[in-house]
């Protein structure tokens, strides 16, 4: 998988737009560009006037910042969603089926599939989890899965998210401006809405309930904060759940059974949709210094008296060094060939890859294994000879906490700037839902944009923006002309 | 509801409402202070004590500013971060409170707050480097100080739903507003008393006009009057008129209906119903001939501290802080 032109999603650079995009290409070439600048100036507005922001770490002067927003939709067709979804629901099975495992018989390590160490040593292995099993068998309620588009007919999950994943916000928001901003552009697809996504995650939530004889279980959603950097996210699909946002202080638990604090008194809470990671959930369990957690939730959850979704212990799944075997898990547990790809992964622990990746540094993505949101990466092509030195150093001494990966042309669609319209490279973050009720996926996702020219780098932390997904049906119109 | 959550909205409220108060009272200062003067009469700086007084901040303004003028006083009132109780505090504390208690805020109101704390922080910046005060600016500043209020106040009214959070979201409201009128009326009240009454045309008119422009209700006062500006009127009307939103008497009634709700939405009522409605019977069975003659500062000093305590119980009774 060489370097090769790119592949642009509208079919820029080519003859003539793709089919799928005709309408977008067309909106694009006849809206003049003081509408289209009125519209980027109107999009920033609405959403600072909504509070959308996000933290940034180690950025003192702005602790809230917005997250750029580009109007220019992306476009997937149906049949290419189809295909998507199938492969993702795939994958978070076998993911949910790996976690089952290794906190259980340990079957996939017995027969040698995937090296022990890398379970039994990883950070996020939970060692309190051994022997039990979650709820239902749903470790991962929601997965965050990666994906990006190399050509025509080719995606690659790049990475699975099955701790805390977030942006499922930006997915909603960003349907509710292009909606309000662009309608006639709108009205000429037939898009798939997302608006559902609130009520299918609070169905989700309530399948896994303790106490399923209750007919209104109570759930709640565990922030760590104001000062945590997904804090919009939290109070906005609190809101839309129609559950409380509670952080560590306004819960208690007596006799294994988590509370909240209420005006009414104590109120028993069964569900605990968390965004606070396992580190910080329980000061008795693990870290003790954590002011976010709650005292003896570990205990209540082990007790089953409160569900925990995503499960404890999840991490072990999505870290970087384990994607590199998730085909072989789809094949061991589900007995099937994967749907969706991996990116070719060269794991740095092993000596032969090792050499391989030192060789050609100047080619290849090097990442943590246990890194997330774009920090402490090396974008070889990218790199300064300094900075691949200084990364070379890092491998050599600790060859087993890194993975690289060729870097993959990733597709570009069109985006809009002062300048004109550019094509910028983009990945695709869909959310899917596991749940004593099935597994849900809303169609699209959210699409991360790198704004900066010839930048791969898409997350938020980095300087990334977002845009809305269309997943549109076939419109027979489009076939012909 | 989360107690936590309660205790934000109730704070919330109180911020707004504060901020509402302390720029109208920077506005009916600076009226006061335009009047023409007789030669070699000094600046009123009497008007900022006063001020000073009624938002209660007079003893911090002395420990960290010392002497008072005008540009030190509305300086201090409107943008100093260490006094609590300025705008520019009161719209942070806003936005903090409603920012942790985002779910529980509709998107109106949350904007009417978030709107208010980015014009805020767009007054800041052009202000930034110069404390030379515009007085062009100012006024558009409060101005849009007293329509953020409006505007939190009616999305409030209009789209939450009347469950635990909108009727503590009215009790900070009241119970501030009720503060405010009240300790308004203490900074003043030497000039409410009867045997003030001087004639038309004194600087003790403009006074009146000032406490009824501070608390909104200069035009009120003739609708309900139909009477010239008489001083124990303007105490009446801040007091006992139902029909007046300002008043201590419809602020507790709103107060009561507030607590009454909780009661009924919980099925327990406490020491909170019991405080409320007490000092609703007695602003009931008062009349504005029995204050004067118990003595005005002594009814309006009473008054500040039992309005102190309800909020004190509520917090005990229902937010287990």
């Amino acid at each position: 998988m060489e370097a090769r032109g790119g592949f642009d999603e509208m079919g820029e650079g080519t003859s003539s737009p793709r089919a799928l995009y005709r309408k977008v290409a067309r909106w694009l070439e006849e809206t003049p560009p003081e509408v289209l600048a009125s519209r980027r100036a109107q999009a920033e507005y609405m959403f600072r006037r909504i509070g959308i922001t996000f933290g940034v770490y180690g950025d003192k002067d702005a602790t809230e910042r917005l997250i750029p927003f580009d109007i220019v939709p992306r476009v997937i067709a149906r049949a290419e969603w189809k295909r998507l979804e199938a492969g993702l629901v795939q994958r978070v099975a076998a993911l949910n089926l790996f976690l089952k495992d290794v906190y259980g018989p340990r079957a996939i390590l017995k027969e040698q599939i995937v090296p022990e160490e890398l379970i039994l040593r990883n950070v996020y292995y939970r060692p309190e989890m051994i022997g039990r099993r979650a709820p239902h068998d749903i470790w991962v309620h929601i997965a965050g899965i990666d994906i990006v588009r190399v050509a025509e007919n080719e995606f690659y999950v790049l990475e699975d998210n099955a701790r805390t994943p977030s942006g499922v916000s930006y997915m909603l928001e960003n349907r509710e401006v292009t909606m309000r901003l662009m309608p006639d552009l709108f009205a000429r697809h037939r898009v798939a809405p997302v608006d559902h996504y609130p009520e299918e995650l609070l169905a989700c939530l309530r399948s896994v309930t303790p106490r399923p004889d209750v007919s209104d279980a109570t759930i709640a959603l565990l922030t760590p904060g104001p000062f945590n950097s997904a804090y919009y996210e939290h109070t906005f699909l609190a809101d839309k759940l129609g559950v409380e946002l509670v952080e560590g202080r306004d819960l208690f638990v007596v006799d294994d059974v988590v509370y909240m604090r209420t005006t009414l008194g104590p109120k028993r809470v069964d569900v605990i949709y968390r965004r606070v990671d396992d580190d910080f959930l329980d000061p008795l369990a693990f870290n003790p210094e954590s002011q976010l957690g709650l005292p003896g939730l570990l205990g209540a959850y082990l007790a089953g008296n409160v569900t925990l979704a995503n499960a404890i212990g999840t991490g072990v799944a999505d870290d970087k060094a384990i994607y590199s075997y998730v085909p072989d898990l789809i094949r061991f547990y589900l007995s099937e060939e994967p749907l969706l790809p991996n990116v070719p992964t060269y794991r740095c622990r092993e000596p032969d890859s090792l050499a391989y990746v030192l060789e050609r540094l100047d080619q290849l993505v090097v990442k943590e294994v246990h890194g997330s949101g774009g920090y402490g990466m090396l974008v070889g092509p990218h790199a300064s000879a300094a900075q691949r030195e200084f990364f070379a150093a890092k491998l050599k001494a600790d060859p087993a906490n890194y993975i690289a990966q060729p870097t993959l042309p990733l597709s570009t669609c069109p985006a809009s700037f002062d300048s004109g319209v550019s094509s910028r490279h983009v990945d695709l973050r869909p959310f899917v839902l596991s749940g004593a009720n099935g597994v849900r996926i809303v169609p699209g996702g959210l699409t991360r944009v790198a704004l900066t020219q010839g930048s791969l780098v898409v997350n938020s932390s980095q300087g990334g923006g977002t845009k809305d997904t269309w997943v549109v049906d076939d419109d027979p119109a489009d076939a012909e002309d | 509801m989360l107690a936590r959550t309660a205790d934000n909205l109730f704070w919330l409220a109180r911020s707004m409402e504060r901020a509402d108060f302390i720029a109208r009272m920077i506005e009916a200062t600076l009226r006061l202070e335009y009047l023409p003067r007789s030669g070699g009469e000094e600046a009123p700086v009497v008007e900022w004590v006063g001020a000073l007084k009624a938002a209660g901040v007079h003893d911090a303004y002395a420990a960290t500013r010392g002497d008072i003028d005008e540009a030190n006083a509305i300086d201090f009132l409107a943008f100093e971060r260490g006094n609590p109780s300025s705008i520019c505090n009161c719209l942070e504390t806003a936005r903090a409170n409603g920012r942790a208690v985002r779910t529980a805020l509709t998107v109106e109101t949350w904007t009417a707050i978030n709107d208010a704390w980015l014009e805020l922080k767009r007054f800041e910046a052009t202000r930034r480097g110069g404390r030379d005060l515009d007085r062009e600016a100012l006024t558009r500043f409060l101005d849009y100080v007293k329509k953020a209020s409006l505007d939190f106040d009616g999305s409030c009214y209009r789209t939450l739903l009347r469950d635990d959070g909108y009727w503590f979201n009215r009790l900070g409201v009241f119970l501030e507003r009720a503060d405010n009128t009240a300790r308004l009326l203490d900074v003043k009240y030497h000039l409410l008393l009867p045997s003030n009454e001087t004639v038309g045309g004194s600087l003790d008119y403009f006074q009146w006009v000032a406490i009824l422009r501070a608390v909104s209700a200069a035009t009120a006062y003739h609708w309900v009057y139909h009477d010239r500006i008489k001083p124990w009127l303007i105490a009446d009307l801040l007091i006992l008129k139902r029909a007046m939103p300002r008043s201590l008497i419809f602020c507790y009634e709103s107060i009561d209906a507030a607590v009454d709700s909780l009661a009924s939405a919980n099925g327990r009522s406490g020491a909170a119903q019991r405080q409320a409605r007490a000092m609703l019977a007695t602003l009931e069975r008062a009349s504005m001939d029995e204050i004067f003659h118990g003595g005005l500062h002594e009814f309006i000093t009473a008054f500040i501290v039992d309005n102190a305590r309800l909020a004190e119980t509520i917090s005990e009774q229902y937010l287990f802080l």
